[in-house]
């Protein structure tokens, strides 16, 4: 640390740099994957999708469609055997023997044209058998229930994901704290409540994209819009049976993730297909309509929450019972469900707790990771029901959050120690900023105005010895060039890194450049970019290649000038020296070396700075109680609040304001800090009040922009306020900590709760629509 | 698959280019010309990733046949700068922080520049207005809008 320490300013950390790739977005120069040109050799693929959500495929007929002229190839399961899966491997690239929901991959052509191969879709035959379907969560836990995966027992899975034989429990996680039977008769207040948060679709708006070619000796590369191109080559490559530095992938920037361009999603189609065909580029592109419905979802979640507190509003316990519809496989699922049980106090301090989280195998889509990875879901429901109980108590609300949240040094529900946290500063400044506590009046007679608060915690959920790693490099004009593996996604993470790398070096933050596009040939290895990680794990290798590259730098020149390394810094692109007061410019010397004196020889060379970081402290849970010493890395924490009117003639709500403070340990750059707020705000507001995927047996009603509506520019002008809280993370490269997802974890739950407050109502779930309020409405009496 | 040889200015460029009858304007820009800054999103007129300007107004070049462009004038967002300087509406809505992923932006800013250029001082409400068709998840259109308000004064 002492070299960071010793960093004059002025340092661009903490200060809101333009964005590093804004020059290339705005002039449309910025490379997407389906931007790449691969000339006339390129072959399309089109999928062959099963219409059925539960069904077994008695035959596949490919004769006719391999015969169409321009077809090249066409694969099914049955050329593929190998299972393919980020937790627990559950899934073929396509269905063998049985399909498990509607759109699930059954067979694959690459042609001359997509038009081509859509229609050799039409000629390929498949017979199935129908299979009894599960599509209610609760149901499928049931031992009465159709088994969708019989041989799940088979299934390699981490030491950490629990699926429970004989049954569709693809994860169980359980927490066992304290006494919760014994606790209950100490309550003053309890309430039991029931939410459900139904299926919704990440939408980017850049489809995914992926383009595969094998060269003739058996290496493949492949080009994906993707958030984890070493992840996508290690379970790819393991599943075809190729070694992964045999794999390439090469990932440009990327036009949206929200967790759907994680993991594998559809990547692997292309590939498998590709290695049928070597020297052919092989390109899938999906469709909207493919985008909407054949995805990684955000899997629909049953809560039941029983919460206590004594007469003083002291939480005292909590029984949480989940049901995750994981769909068909569980790609990211299981660990959705071991995040939503280990996090699943929300973020308060509860003496007893019994928690069960369960992922449940259904015929519906495939549940991925989204944007909070569980967490909205869970916190739709807690956050709901702590209102509820504090009302049941006689408390005020923010007064009952501030007794019971979670703090510094509070044991919680695993038995890890809480670092410190700026929570209970998120949820004063939230208060405040909204007039907390004053009821004001509304618009007009026919709208009802009312206030609701909900808070967050959040932590990267990932394997406990998830890695970052990073190179700097010093180039001749002065600049450096950072390489790394995490992945810009329109977060800004190229941009902190650069003011990291500037910070720690003492150039100015225009002379780092990242390179890009991520390629697993020639980037530092990054486990994803997931989990709002990026900043504090891939930041803490960043500074320590940049602290490598510098300490090189300054040796060579304290050699140089006879001087110790001790005494010289680099400021503003300057090597000085306190001592001597030499000075000279770093232009050249990370190339070149320097010369000796009398020109007798040169000293050092180019310099290449590296760094890794992997967090080696977090513990395995018990399998029967959840406890160990440290879950998790560390909390981001948060507040958010709204003041709004319900139109009582139509039931619409307007936001009149909207308030969201988060303890992000140290803003690297606050623009970007806000902007991700800003949006967080948007994309939980979209999900809260229009989103859902309807999904009717299985199959998805809503596919398409039209029927899935998503928040536009109209539906959003509304005063908003960003807060950001400062509580250093002790391990985070300057105390900072992330915040890509927080900002939409606690939206449904604050909006339900200021709903609350205006009109009465609770709904069971979002999307908090006009007419589902408008229903509720009449149903309570509130309106006639 | 019958071919036809169209006409037209793309970025104040003359082009002459032979296209498949049944491709949009927005297959041509992509995979002839390989104008790649317009974006595609769903190809069925619904995102606004693909918006150009098509004599003037913003299309979505996904609904637009490439055949029907000849002798049009197509702006896309690779001739919004000129002469090494930015459009105003591309210097506002970097200033603003209004690009995050950037595979909107492309659209955005043609809807913006054929705004201004038909309405040098838009209200707030018609640049929501002008935009509704510009679908963006990750900004949450704040910096966006603000940015068009800024791209207005300058």
């Amino acid at each position: 640390m002492a070299i960071v320490d010793k960093v004059k300013l002025p340092s661009p950390v903490g200060e809101s740099k333009p964005r590093l790739d804004v020059q290339e977005k705005v002039t449309g120069a910025a490379i997407y994957t389906d931007d790449i040109q691969f000339g006339p050799g390129l072959l399309h693929a089109r999928i062959k999708r099963s219409p059925h959500p539960h069904a077994r495929i008695k035959s596949i007929d490919i004769s006719k469609a391999q015969e169409l002229p321009g077809v090249k190839v066409v694969v099914t399961g049955d050329d593929f055997p190998n299972r393919i899966g980020l937790y627990l491997v559950d899934r073929h690239i396509f269905a063998r023997d049985r399909v498990r929901f509607v759109g699930e991959p059954v067979a694959g052509v690459a042609a001359a044209t997509e038009e081509i191969a859509e229609k050799a879709l039409d000629l390929i035959e498949v017979e199935y058998e129908m299979l009894d379907p599960v599509f209610d969560p609760e149901f499928g836990a049931t031992p009465e229930a159709p088994l969708i995966h019989p041989d799940m027992a088979e299934y390699a899975r981490p030491n950490f994901i629990f699926p429970q034989e004989g049954t569709n429990i693809s994860n169980h996680f359980k927490v066992r704290r304290g006494d919760v039977e014994g606790a209950w008769e100490q309550c003053a207040a309890i309430v039991e409540e029931k939410f459900y948060i139904p299926h919704v679709q990440h939408v980017p708006i850049e489809p995914h994209v992926a383009v595969a070619k094998f060269d003739v000796d058996g290496r493949v590369t492949l080009w994906a819009a993707s958030q984890s191109p070493f992840a996508q080559r290690n379970l790819i490559a393991k599943t075809l049976g190729i070694s992964e530095s045999d794999m390439r992938v090469i990932a440009p920037y990327v036009g949206g993730g929200f967790g759907c361009k994680a993991g594998v999603t559809m990547e692997a189609l292309p590939v498998a297909i590709a290695s049928k065909v070597p020297g052919r580029p092989v390109k899938l592109l999906l469709t909207r309509e493919e985008e909407f419905y054949t995805n990684f979802v955000r899997q629909a979640l049953v809560i039941k929450l029983k919460i206590g507190c004594d007469t003083n509003g002291k939480v005292l316990a909590m029984q949480n019972t989940m049901y995750w519809d994981g769909g068909a496989s569980t790609e990211y699922g299981v660990n959705i469900t071991r995040a939503g049980g280990y996090n699943s106090t929300g973020p308060y301090f509860i003496p007893n707790v019994h928690t069960d989280s369960m992922c449940i195998y259904t015929n519906h889509p495939v549940g991925g990771a989204y944007r909070g990875f569980g967490m909205s879901e869970l916190h739709t429901g807690i956050e709901q029901t702590m209102d509820i109980l504090a009302e049941k108590i006689g408390m005020d609300k923010v007064e009952f959050r501030l007794k019971n949240c979670v703090k510094g040094g509070d044991i919680i529900l695993t038995g890890m120690t809480m670092h410190p946290t700026g929570l209970s500063e998120c949820i004063e400044k939230a208060a405040k900023a909204i007039n907390w506590g004053k009821k004001e009046e509304s618009s007009s007679p026919t709208k009802a105005r009312g206030k609701g608060i909900a808070l967050m915690w959040k932590a990267p959920s990932m394997p406990p010895n998830a890695g970052s790693s990073a190179e700097v490099k010093f180039n001749e004009d002065g600049t450096v060039t950072l390489s790394v593996g995490g992945q810009e996604i329109g977060q800004g993470t190229f941009t902190v890194m650069a003011q990291m790398v500037a910070g720690t070096l003492g150039i100015p933050y225009e002379s780092v450049r990242v390179r890009g596009p991520l390629d697993t040939q020639y980037s530092p290895y990054e486990w994803q970019t997931v989990a709002s990680r990026l900043t504090w794990s891939m930041g803490n290798a960043v500074v320590e290649a940049a602290k490598d590259a510098r300490e090189q730098l300054l040796e060579n020149v304290a050699d140089h000038w006879d001087e110790d390394p001790e005494d010289l810094d680099i400021i503003d692109g300057k090597v000085i020296s306190y001592k001597s007061e030499n000075e000279m410019s770093v232009k050249n010397i990370g190339i070149y070396g320097l010369p000796n004196e009398n020109d007798e020889g040169w000293k050092g060379g180019p310099i290449v700075g590296r760094g890794n970081f992997m967090p080696t402290y977090v513990t395995n849970l018990d399998a029967e109680t959840g406890q160990g010493d440290r879950a998790v890395v560390h909390y981001t924490t948060g507040a958010q609040a709204f003041d709004i009117e319900v139109d009582l003639e139509t039931g619409k709500i307007d936001i009149l304001k909207a308030v969201s403070a988060f303890d992000v340990g140290r803003a690297i750059n606050p623009e970007l800090v806000k902007a991700q707020i800003e949006g967080g705000l948007m994309q939980g507001l979209s999900s809260a009040i229009f989103e859902q995927i309807m999904l009717e047996k299985g199959v998805m009603q809503n596919p398409s922009f039209v029927d899935y509506r998503i928040a536009t520019t109209t539906d959003m002008p509304f005063e908003h306020e960003e807060i950001i809280v400062e509580e250093p993370q002790d391990d985070g490269p300057w105390g900072a900590r992330g915040i890509g997802e927080h900002p939409m974890v606690p939206t449904i739950a604050a909006l339900a709760n200021a709903i609350y407050d205006a009109v009465g109502v609770r709904l069971e779930g979002p999307p908090l629509s006009a007419e589902k309020v408008y229903l509720a409405m009449l149903d309570a009496g509130v309106v006639d | 698959m019958a071919m036809h040889k169209i006409t037209l200015t793309i970025n104040g460029e003359h082009e002459v280019v032979d296209v498949p009858s049944q491709w949009t304007l927005l297959q041509m820009l992509r995979e002839k010309l390989a104008l790649t800054g317009t974006k595609n999103g769903c190809t069925t007129g619904e995102c606004g990733a693909c918006t150009v300007m098509l004599n003037g107004a913003p299309v979505n070049s996904c609904m637009v046949l490439a055949v029907e462009c000849d002798g049009a004038e197509i702006v896309t967002v690779e001739g919004l700068a000129h002469d090494g300087q930015l459009d105003p509406v591309q210097d506002a809505l970097i200033e603003a922080g209004g690009v995050q992923c950037g595979f909107c932006t492309p659209g955005v800013l043609i809807s913006a520049r054929a705004l201004l250029d038909r309405n040098p001082d838009p209200s707030e409400k018609e640049i929501q207005d002008a935009l509704v068709g510009n679908l963006c998840r990750c900004t949450g259109y704040v910096r966006i809008i603000e940015g068009v308000k800024q791209a207005a004064k300058l």
